[in-house]
C-alpha cells in the first residue's frame, strides 16, 4: 500500500521504508485516504492494489526449463512456461500431471533441480515463505488451512499484517503506528470481507463459517496481503454450480483489481469460462499452451484426458 | 440390543450436550459482566486489588484460610509472597506455553539465571562482590535471562511439539548442573545476603571524574516481615499482566495465535514465525528473570536446591490446571497450585497425597481448566471430540 508505492523498486527491502522520508509519505498517504474515507470497496481496493512493476502483458513469473527429481523419479520435466501480468492462467492436468508440484515449485516451496523459476525478475527457491509473500505472491490452500480459532476479521487481518511493521516494543508501549496499523488492517478486513461477499460476518469464527464461505474467506486472507500474484488451489472443490458461477465472477473481479491470478483447477467449464490462457501438464511435462479455445481442440489434450482411441494409436 | 457404537454416540453426545451448556453458561457469565458499564467494573477491579494489597493483614474469624492458622502452618505473608513470585513466573511462562503454543518444561533455568544474576552481582559474598544494589541487578538480571532466552530459543525453536519440551527440559536441568558445579555460584553451599531492594551501598568512582556514593538501607524489607516482598511482587505483576495483555492484543499476539493454530499456514500468510516464537520465548525469559531476581531477595539465600525439576514441572502443573491462555486463568491456577499444600500442611506426611488427589479431580471433571481461554478451551475441545468421533467410527 502507501510504502509500496513510494518505493516500487526496492520494497522487498525494509531498511528503505525506514528512511524519513517514506515514513512521512506513508503518515501523509493515510491520513489522506482516512479523508477520502467514503470511498467504494472497489475503488478503495483498487487503491490498495498491488503497485505492477511490469506493464500489463511482460512476465510476471517465469518457470525456466524447470526440471525436478524425486530420487529416480522425475517430478517435472523441462517446463517452461510463463505468467503474465494481469491474466489469469489456467494449469490443469490429469491427476498426478505434476500441477501441484509445479504449484510448489513456483511459490518456492521445492527447489528444482535443474532450471529456475523468476519472479518480477528475482530467483524464488532458497527464500523463506515469509518473504516470498512479501514479494507479492500468496496463495490459498486445496484442503481449506484458516486459522480456525480465529474470527474472519482477524484471519485477514494476519494477512494484512504481512505489510506492517509494528514490533514487540511498538505493540507494548502503544506507539501510534500500532494504532495507524490496528485501524488499517481492520479496514482492509472489512472492505475485503464485503468484496467476498461476507459482509458483516467478521465477527463470526471461521469454524464456524459455512464451507463455501471458509474458502472465499481464505481468498480473503491471501490478497490482504496485497500480492501480484494470487495462486488459487483448486478453489472450486466441493462447490455446487452456482457457487462455481459466483466464483467464476470474483476471481474476474480479482483480475480487474489488478491481480494476477493462477489457477489450478479440475474443473474443466470453470477453467475454460475464466482462464485466459491454459497451461496443460500430463507426466510432468508441458503438453500445450495457449487460450481455452485453442486448447479444448488439441489432440494431445483431448488424449490426455479422454485416452488416446484405439485406432489411432 | 444396543450396539456399543450406539452407546459411544450416545455418551458422546451427551458430553457434547453438557460442555455446550457449560459454555453458554460461562459465556452468560462473562455477557454479564461485560454488560456492568465500564466505572463500576474499574471500581470493582480497583476493589479487588484493594483487597489483594490487605490481604496479608486479614483474618475472617470461623474461616481459617490463613496458612499460619492451622497446625504446623507457616507464616501467611511469607507463602504469600511466595505464591505472588510464582504468579509472576506463571504469567511469563504463559506467554510461552498458552500464546505462543510453545511447550517450554525447562522455563525454571531463566527463574535460576535471574536469581544467581542478582545474588552474583548483589552479594558481598559472592566472589564477584561487585555489591551492587538490587534495582541495577534487576536489569541485568532481565537483560542476562533474555540473552539466555535467545541462545536457547535459536537452534531449538526449529523444533516443534513433543521435541521442544524435551529439549527445553534439558536446559532446565543443565542451569541447575551448571550452579551446582561453577565456583561462581558455589554450588550446594549458595550464595548468602542477597541486597533488600531498599539497601544500597555504593562507592564508585567514574573513571576519575566523579564519585558515587550511596549508604542506606531504608530496613522496610527486612527477612522478619515478608509482607513488603509481597506488595512489590503485586505491584510487578500488575504491570506485566498489563503489558502481556497489551502485546496479546496486537499484532504480536495475532501472529502467536496464527503460529500455534497453523504454523506452515502462518508463514505462508507471511508471519515471520521464528521471529515471533524467539520474541516469545525472549518475553517469558525476561518476565522469569524478574520473578527471579524477586525470589533472590525475598529468600536472601540463593543454591542450587531452589530450583529443582519438580518446580519446573509444577509451573507446568499451574498452567495447564488454571487454563492455558487466558492470564486471569494461570493466575488462579498458580494461587491453588502453590496454595494448597501449605493450606493442608496440619496433614502432615500425607499432604502431597492430598495434594495430588485435589489435582487429578480437577483435571478429570475440567480437562480443559479452571478458567481456560476461550480459543485455547475450543482447540482442546474440537481434539477432543474428534478422537471420540474416531473411536466411535472404528
Amino acid at each position: 500500500m502507501p510504502d509500496d508505492e513510494t518505493t516500487p523498486t526496492s520494497e522487498d527491502t525494509p531498511t528503505s521504508e525506514e528512511t524519513p522520508t517514506a515514513k512521512e509519505t506513508a503518515a501523509a498517504e493515510e491520513i489522506a485516504a482516512e479523508e477520502r474515507g467514503g470511498d467504494s470497496p472497489a475503488e478503495f481496493l483498487a487503491e490498495t492494489a498491488p503497485e505492477t512493476v511490469a506493464p500489463p502483458g511482460a512476465p510476471l513469473l517465469s518457470v525456466r526449463d524447470v526440471t525436478l527429481r524425486f530420487g529416480g523419479v522425475v517430478a517435472l520435466d523441462g517446463v517452461d512456461f510463463e505468467v503474465r501480468t494481469g491474466e489469469i492462467l489456467a494449469l490443469i492436468g490429469p491427476n498426478g500431471a505434476g500441477k501441484t508440484t509445479c504449484f510448489n515449485v513456483m511459490t518456492g516451496v521445492y527447489k528444482p533441480t535443474s532450471g529456475r523459476v523468476e519472479f518480477d525478475g528475482e530467483r524464488l527457491s532458497g527464500r523463506k515463505p515469509h518473504i516470498i509473500t512479501r514479494m507479492g505472491i500468496a496463495r490459498t490452500f486445496q484442503n481449506i488451512r484458516l486459522f480456525p480459532e480465529m474470527t474472519a476479521e482477524e484471519n485477514i487481518m494476519v494477512g494484512a499484517d504481512a505489510h506492517h511493521k509494528t514490533s514487540v516494543i511498538g505493540a507494548l508501549l502503544h506507539l501510534p503506528r500500532h494504532g495507524r496499523e490496528e485501524r488499517d488492517g481492520r479496514r482492509t478486513a472489512a472492505e475485503l470481507l464485503e468484496f467476498v461477499g461476507l459482509e458483516g460476518r467478521g465477527g463470526e469464527l471461521a469454524r464456524n463459517l459455512p464451507y463455501g464461505d471458509q474458502r472465499r474467506l481464505e481468498i480473503a486472507r491471501a490478497l490482504a496481503t496485497r500480492p501480484k500474484l494470487l495462486c488459487l488451489d483448486e478453489p472450486a472443490a466441493g462447490f455446487n454450480p452456482a457457487e462455481k458461477e459466483r466464483l467464476q465472477q470474483l476471481i474476474r473481479d480479482i483480475r480487474d483489481l489488478g491481480h494476477t491470478v493462477l489457477l489450478i483447477e479440475h474443473d474443466m467449464r470453470l477453467v475454460m469460462g475464466v482462464a485466459d490462457r491454459i497451461v496443460v501438464l500430463e507426466f510432468g511435462q508441458k503438453i500445450a499452451e495457449g487460450p481455452p479455445a485453442e486448447i479444448r481442440e488439441d489432440p494431445r489434450v483431448i488424449a490426455a484426458y479422454l485416452g488416446v482411441p484405439e485406432d489411432a494409436a | 440390543m444396543t450396539t456399543l457404537k450406539e452407546r459411544y454416540y450416545a455418551v458422546a453426545d451427551g458430553v457434547r450436550k453438557a460442555e455446550a451448556g457449560r459454555q453458554k453458561w460461562a459465556q452468560g457469565l462473562r455477557g454479564r459482566w461485560q454488560s456492568i458499564p465500564k466505572p463500576v467494573r474499574l471500581l470493582a477491579g480497583l476493589a479487588g486489588v484493594v483487597l489483594l494489597f490487605a490481604l496479608p493483614n486479614i483474618a475472617i474469624p470461623g474461616i481459617p484460610f490463613r496458612t499460619d492458622e492451622i497446625p504446623n502452618g507457616i507464616g501467611f505473608s511469607f507463602v504469600l509472597s511466595t505464591i505472588a513470585i510464582y504468579v509472576l513466573v506463571a504469567v511469563g511462562l504463559n506467554v510461552v506455553v498458552g500464546m505462543a503454543g510453545l511447550l517450554d518444561l525447562g522455563y525454571i533455568g531463566f527463574y535460576a539465571v535471574g536469581a544467581y544474576t542478582v545474588a552474583i552481582f548483589g552479594s558481598p559474598d559472592s566472589i564477584v562482590a561487585t555489591k551492587y544494589p538490587w534495582l541495577i541487578c534487576v536489569p541485568i538480571a532481565i537483560a542476562l535471562t533474555m540473552v539466555s532466552g535467545v541462545i536457547l530459543g535459536t537452534p531449538t525453536l526449529r523444533l516443534r511439539g513433543d521435541y521442544l519440551a524435551i529439549v527445553t527440559l534439558g536446559f532446565g536441568e543443565i542451569i541447575r548442573l551448571v550452579a551446582v558445579n561453577l565456583r561462581v555460584t558455589n554450588g550446594q553451599r549458595g550464595i548468602p545476603s542477597v541486597p533488600a531492594p531498599d539497601e544500597a551501598h555504593v562507592d564508585w568512582n567514574v573513571f576519575g571524574w566523579f564519585r558515587i556514593k550511596f549508604d542506606f538501607d531504608l530496613d522496610i524489607f527486612t527477612p522478619m516481615d515478608a509482607r513488603p516482598y509481597y506488595w512489590l511482587a503485586l505491584v510487578l505483576i500488575i504491570v506485566v499482566i498489563l503489558a502481556v495483555r497489551s502485546m496479546e492484543r496486537s499484532r504480536v499476539g495475532r501472529s502467536w495465535l496464527a503460529i500455534r493454530e497453523d504454523e506452515d499456514a502462518a508463514s505462508i500468510m507471511g508471519v515471520e514465525s521464528f521471529k515471533f516464537k524467539l520474541w516469545a520465548f525472549a518475553i517469558g525469559a525476561a518476565i522469569g528473570g524478574l520473578s527471579g531476581a524477586l525470589f533472590a531477595t525475598r529468600n536472601v539465600f540463593v543454591n542450587s536446591g531452589n530450583f529443582n525439576l519438580l518446580l519446573s514441572v509444577m509451573f507446568v502443573a499451574a498452567i495447564v490446571l488454571g487454563g492455558q491462555g487466558n492470564i486471569l486463568g494461570v493466575v488462579l491456577g498458580t494461587v491453588i497450585v502453590f496454595y494448597l499444600p501449605e493450606r493442608f500442611r496440619f496433614l502432615s506426611t500425607k499432604r502431597e497425597l492430598v495434594f495430588g488427589l485435589a489435582l487429578i479431580v480437577i483435571m478429570v471433571l475440567r480437562p480443559q481448566g479452571l478458567w481456560p481461554s476461550r480459543r485455547r478451551a475450543r482447540e482442546l475441545q474440537d481434539r477432543k471430540l474428534e478422537a471420540k468421533e474416531a473411536a466411535a467410527g472404528a
